[in-house]
C-alpha cells in the first residue's frame, strides 16, 4: 500500500513539474493543481497508513493520527483558492496580453 | 496570560473584515479607518515591544491549550521588533495611499489589511504549519494588491509571482509533511529539541526537509538565483504597494533567520549549520547580481526593486555569517532598508507623475517645479540607501563589515559589500543628474507635486533620521534580540511549559 501511494505521490508530482514548465498558461496551472494534488496526498500519509482505527487515543487501542487530516483539510481550502484565483489571472492575462503564453508574447518556434 | 500578543493579528484582521462590509460606503469612512488601524497597529506594537524589551518571552496559548498540542504565538525581541518596523511602515505608506493611490481598485484597504494580518501572523507564530498559513495569508493579499490597478506589464509580471509563489507553497507543504512524519510535531520549539535526537537513518531526511524550507524562505527573501521574479514585480506594481513590499522580502530573511536559529543552531548536534554552507555565498552573489541590475536599469522604480534585492543580499550576508554581532548588525540594518527602499519607491512615484511623458525614465527630462525640494528628498534617500555617512545605511554596512573581522568569508564580504556600495553610488549619482540636472526643452512637466504626497516620504525619512541618532541604544536592543536568538533556552523553555492548569485530560 505505502508503495503504491508514493507512486502515485510521485507520479503526481513529475507530471505537475512537467506541466508547470510549459509555455501556456493552461498547461501550468493544471501543473500546478496536480503538484498541490500530491503534496495534499503526501501531507494525508504523513500520519501512516492506518485502516479501522480511530483517530482517538485510547488505552492499548492503536489509533489513527488525526493531525495531518486536520493540516491537509488546511491545505486542500487554501490551493482551491489559489486555483480559482489563479484560473482568473491566467483569463485577464490573456485579455490583457493577447495571448496565453507564460511570458505574454509568442516565440518563434 | 496577556492577550497583548494576539493584538497583532485581531487588530488587521477585524479591521480588514470591517472594511469589506462598508465596502459601500463613503471612501472617506474607508480611508480613515484603514488610517486608524494601521496607528493603532503601531501603538499595539510599541506597547508589546516594551512588553518584551526587557528579554521576557510573551507566549499566547489559542484555546489555552499548552504546546506542543495546541498552536502558540510566541513573542520575543526579534517578532516585536520585526512588528513594529511592519508596523510603522505600513503607517506611513497607508498615509501615501490615500492620495489617491487606493482609489485604482475597491479592495485596497481591505488587501492591504489582509497583508498586515497574515505578515504579523508569520512573526509570531511557534509552529511551523502555521508559519506556512500566515505566508498563505499575505500571498494572497500581495496577489490582490499586486495586480492593484492593473495593465499589461502588471499582469504579466503578476502571473509569473503567483505561480513561482504556488510552486513554493507545495515545496513548504512537503518540508512540512516531511518533518511531522519524521519528527511527530510542527512546533517549532519542540522541533528543536528533537533535533538532536533524529535517528541516523532519518538524519537525511531531516536534512532534505530543511533544505526545502531554505528554498522556500528564499525564495520569499529574493536569494540568487531565486531572485529574478522580483525586479519585475515590484518594478511595475503600484508605488504604495511597492513601498509596502519592501518588507515582503524581509518575512523570508525572518523566517531564515528563526528557523535556522531554532532547528538547525549549534544544539542539533549532526543537523546543526544545515544552511551555513549555502547562505553566505548565495547572499553575496545576490549583491552582485543585483548590483548589476542597478547599474542596468532604466526606470527608477526598476532600479529601486534591484536596490531591494541588493538590501536583500546584504541583510542575508550578515545573517549568513551567523553570531549575535552579524545578527545584530543585521537587524540594525534591516529597519533601515525597509525604510530607504520604501521612500525611494515613494519617490519614484512622485517622480513618475510629476515628469510629464518622461515619467520615471532615466532620461532627460522637463525643468520639474519644486525640482530642487525633489532633488533634496532624491538626495537624501540615495545617501541612506546606498550607505554614505551620516545616514543610517552607513551605520548599517558599517556594523556588518565589522562583525564580518575574524570570519573566515572576510575577504569575500568586505570585496563584495565595499564595491556594490562603490557602483550603488555612481548608478545613483548617474540617475540623480539624469533626473534633476539634464533639461529637455520639448518635454512638459505635468502638475507640479502635491507637498502633502512628500509627507510619508519625509516620515519615512525622519525614521532613518531616528535609526542614527538613536544608533547606539538600538543597536543594544539587536543585539539582545541576536543574544536571544543565539541562545534558544528562554525560548524553549517558555513555550514548553507546561500550563498552569495541567494537561487536559
Amino acid at each position: 500500500m505505502e508503495a503504491l501511494i508514493a507512486i502515485v505521490i510521485g507520479v503526481l508530482t513529475a507530471c505537475g513539474v512537467y506541466l508547470a514548465l510549459r509555455g501556456r498558461t493552461f498547461p501550468v496551472v493544471l501543473g500546478l493543481t496536480m503538484m498541490s494534488y500530491a503534496v495534499n496526498l503526501f501531507l494525508f500519509v504523513m500520519g501512516r497508513l492506518a485502516i479501522g482505527t480511530p483517530p482517538i487515543i485510547r488505552e492499548g487501542a492503536s489509533y489513527a493520527d488525526p493531525l495531518p487530516q486536520a493540516l491537509v483539510l488546511t491545505a486542500i481550502v487554501i490551493s482551491f483558492g489559489m486555483t480559482a484565483f489563479v484560473v482568473i489571472l491566467a483569463l485577464r492575462a490573456r485579455a490583457e496580453l493577447g495571448n496565453d503564453h507564460v511570458d505574454g508574447e509568442e516565440t518563434t518556434s | 496570560m496577556s492577550h497583548l500578543v494576539i493584538a497583532p493579528l485581531l487588530l488587521p484582521l477585524l479591521a480588514g473584515t470591517a472594511l469589506i462590509l462598508l465596502r459601500g460606503s463613503d471612501t472617506v469612512v474607508r480611508r480613515g479607518l484603514s488610517i486608524a488601524a494601521s496607528l493603532a497597529l503601531v501603538g499595539v506594537a510599541i506597547a508589546l515591544f516594551l512588553q518584551v524589551a526587557n528579554g521576557d518571552v510573551m507566549v499566547y496559548r489559542l484555546g489555552d491549550w499548552p504546546a506542543p498540542f495546541g498552536i502558540v504565538l510566541v513573542a520575543d525581541r526579534l517578532a516585536a521588533v520585526m512588528l513594529l518596523i511592519t508596523a510603522v511602515l505600513a503607517a506611513c505608506v497607508v498615509l501615501y495611499a490615500v492620495r489617491g493611490g487606493d482609489h485604482a481598485g475597491r479592495y485596497f484597504h481591505v488587501l492591504f489589511q489582509m497583508l498586515l494580518f497574515g505578515l504579523n501572523g508569520a512573526f509570531l507564530t511557534g509552529d511551523l504549519f502555521n508559519l506556512f498559513v500566515f505566508f498563505e495569508v499575505l500571498l494572497i493579499a500581495s496577489y490582490g494588491l499586486l495586480l492593484h490597478g492593473g495593465g499589461r506589464e502588471r499582469t504579466r509580471a503578476g502571473l509569473h509571482y503567483v505561480v513561482l509563489n504556488l510552486v513554493g507553497s507545495t515545496l513548504f507543504l512537503f518540508a512540512v509533511g516531511t518533518l511531522y512524519g519524521v519528527l511527530g510535531t510542527l512546533n517549532m520549539a519542540d522541533l528543536a529539541q528533537r533535533m538532536s535526537s533524529v535517528p541516523p537513518e532519518n538524519l537525511g531526511l531531516v536534512r532534505a526537509a530543511g533544505m526545502l524550507l531554505f528554498v522556500v524562505f528564499a525564495l520569499k527573501a529574493a536569494l540568487a538565483p531565486l531572485y529574478l521574479w522580483l525586479p519585475g514585480a515590484y518594478g511595475h506594481t503600484s508605488a504604495p504597494v511597492a513601498a509596502m513590499f519592501a518588507i515582503m522580502t524581509k518575512v523570508g530573511a525572518y523566517a531564515i533567520l528563526r528557523v535556522h536559529s531554532l532547528m538547525f543552531g549549534p544544539d542539533a548536534g549532526p543537523l546543526a549549520g544545515l544552511f551555513d554552507p549555502w547562505l553566505l555565498p548565495l547572499a553575496l552573489l545576490t549583491v552582485v547580481a543585483g548590483t548589476v541590475g542597478v547599474l542596468a536599469s532604466r526606470r527608477l522604480a526598476q532600479q529601486a526593486a534591484y536596490l531591494v534585492v541588493i538590501s536583500a543580499g546584504t541583510l542575508l550576508t550578515a545573517f549568513g555569517m551567523g553570531g549575535a554581532d552579524a545578527f545584530a548588525a543585521g537587524l540594525y540594518y534591516l529597519a533601515h532598508t525597509t525604510f530607504a527602499a520604501a521612500a525611494l519607491f515613494l519617490l519614484a512615484d512622485v517622480l513618475f507623475k510629476a515628469r510629464g511623458t518622461t515619467q520615471d525614465r532615466l532620461v532627460a527630462g522637463p525643468n520639474l517645479p519644486r525640482g530642487e525640494l525633489l532633488a533634496g528628498l532624491f538626495l537624501f534617500i540615495a545617501l541612506a540607501v546606498s550607505g554614505m555617512p551620516p545616514l543610517s545605511g552607513f551605520i548599517g554596512k558599517w556594523l556588518i563589515l565589522q562583525a564580518s573581522l575574524g570570519e573566515p568569508g572576510m575577504p569575500w564580504v568586505l570585496g563584495v559589500l565595499l564595491v556594490s556600495s562603490l557602483l550603488v553610488i555612481m548608478a545613483l549619482a548617474r540617475s540623480g543628474t539624469r533626473l534633476f540636472f539634464k533639461i529637455d526643452e520639448d518635454t512638459v512637466a505635468s502638475a507640479p507635486p502635491r507637498l502633502g504626497d512628500l509627507g510619508p516620504m519625509l516620515a519615512l525619512a525622519i525614521a532613518s533620521l531616528g535609526l542614527v541618532i538613536y544608533a547606539g541604544p538600538l543597536y543594544e536592543f539587536g543585539h539582545a534580540a541576536a543574544v536571544q536568538l543565539v541562545q534558544p533556552g528562554g525560548y524553549l523553555s517558555a513555550v514548553l511549559q507546561p500550563a498552569a492548569g495541567g494537561m487536559p485530560e
